[in-house]
């Protein structure tokens, strides 16, 4: 299969004089929000950073009350979904419609899975009361520093995987050719899911690995 | 993108065969940091725990996110946001990592409790 010149000029838009300029302008402009999007994540990684240093011994025993596996299959789950966003976004460039589909549908499916098991994962942190405040789990004042962090990182983490939306609604434009495969939005796309599995990187050893020796 | 034309794949075969590489050896690196945070090392459980997810961002950006190609402007634009993380956090660090207890006269001390020191127990 080749992308016919027909199909490049309907992805074309304005401003833009060619596809090719117009690629760039859009992996240029998601690369822009995505560093302001890594110095938002990282202003709350510092508050963690320093609260850690100043309470090592309470984080490691704080974080040893989270649960490894609903954390590491979640970790498996969103790297499978770039991994199909890599693949969906290339096969897009490459104009192979049918990979396209699929892989944009297993990666929305791969996102709505990692927020069903967060849900259940938030059910049970719940349950173990383990929200900061009142009738708290611990003992220990500064455990609930690292659980209120918790909840604020995985929480706006969560918010940015429901961009899982947009996934499925390029995958039904692209399912009624409304959208054209050649459309660099499928690489802006895509550069934001990676990001969003990048912070969740991050989020996984600074999260569920404190204290597991211990 | 820009610069040198790229070679890129052009059939569905020859794209998952450039991407389940990358993908097996995030998995790797997964069960890696997995293992290595259970075994007792002290403060090398945490260099490994960050190290390894560095390593994984790294293989995310250079082949997922493409930075492995030769694009000057988007390779800048990661690296700037890079540029101002590291001066937030080695000047925050910088104040955190070297902070005395109060002894200067006059010096407001923060509410104390018992289990709350107001000065670093510097976890590093």
């Amino acid at each position: 299969m080749s992308v016919s010149p027909q199909a490049m000029h309907e992805a074309l838009r304005e401003p833009w004089h060619s596809l090719h300029r117009q690629r760039q302008g859009v992996s240029f402009g998601v690369w822009v929000f995505l560093a302001s999007e890594v110095m938002f994540f990282s202003g709350v990684l510092l508050l963690y950073a320093m609260y850690r240093i100043l309470y090592s011994d309470s984080f490691a025993t704080a974080a040893r009350e989270s649960n490894i596996w609903f954390g590491t299959i979640n970790t498996a789950v969103l790297l499978t979904s770039s991994l199909t966003m890599a693949v969906a976004s290339e096969g897009a460039r490459a104009g192979l419609r049918r990979l396209t589909l699929w892989c944009l549908l297993i990666t929305a499916l791969l996102g709505l899975t990692f927020l069903v098991i967060k849900g259940f994962e938030y059910r049970e942190d719940i349950t173990e009361h383990l929200i900061p405040g009142p009738h708290f789990k611990l003992p220990d004042p500064t455990a609930q520093i690292f659980w209120a962090l918790y909840w604020l990182l995985t929480g706006v983490h969560a918010v940015h995987v429901t961009i899982i939306a947009l996934v499925a609604l390029f995958n039904f434009q692209a399912w009624r050719r409304l959208r054209q495969l050649t459309s660099p939005a499928f690489e802006g796309l895509a550069l934001y899911w990676h990001l969003v599995d990048m912070v969740w990187i991050f989020l996984y050893p600074l999260i569920y690995l404190p204290g597991r020796s211990g | 993108m820009s610069g040198l034309q790229q070679e890129e794949p052009t059939t569905a075969s020859a794209i998952w065969r450039s991407t389940i590489p990358v993908w097996l050896v995030l998995m790797a690196l997964l069960t890696a940091t997995l293992v290595l945070s259970y075994i007792p090392m002290g403060k090398f459980n945490t260099v490994s725990a960050i190290g390894i997810a560095v390593l994984k961002a790294l293989v995310v950006a250079l082949f997922f996110m493409h930075l492995k190609r030769p694009d000057p402007l988007l390779r800048l634009t990661g690296a700037a946001a890079l540029l101002w993380l590291f001066f937030m956090f080695s000047l925050t660090l910088a104040d955190v990592l070297q902070r005395l207890p109060p002894t200067q006269p006059g010096t407001v001390t923060p509410l104390e409790h018992g289990s709350m020191p107001s000065t670093g127990q510097r976890a590093f």
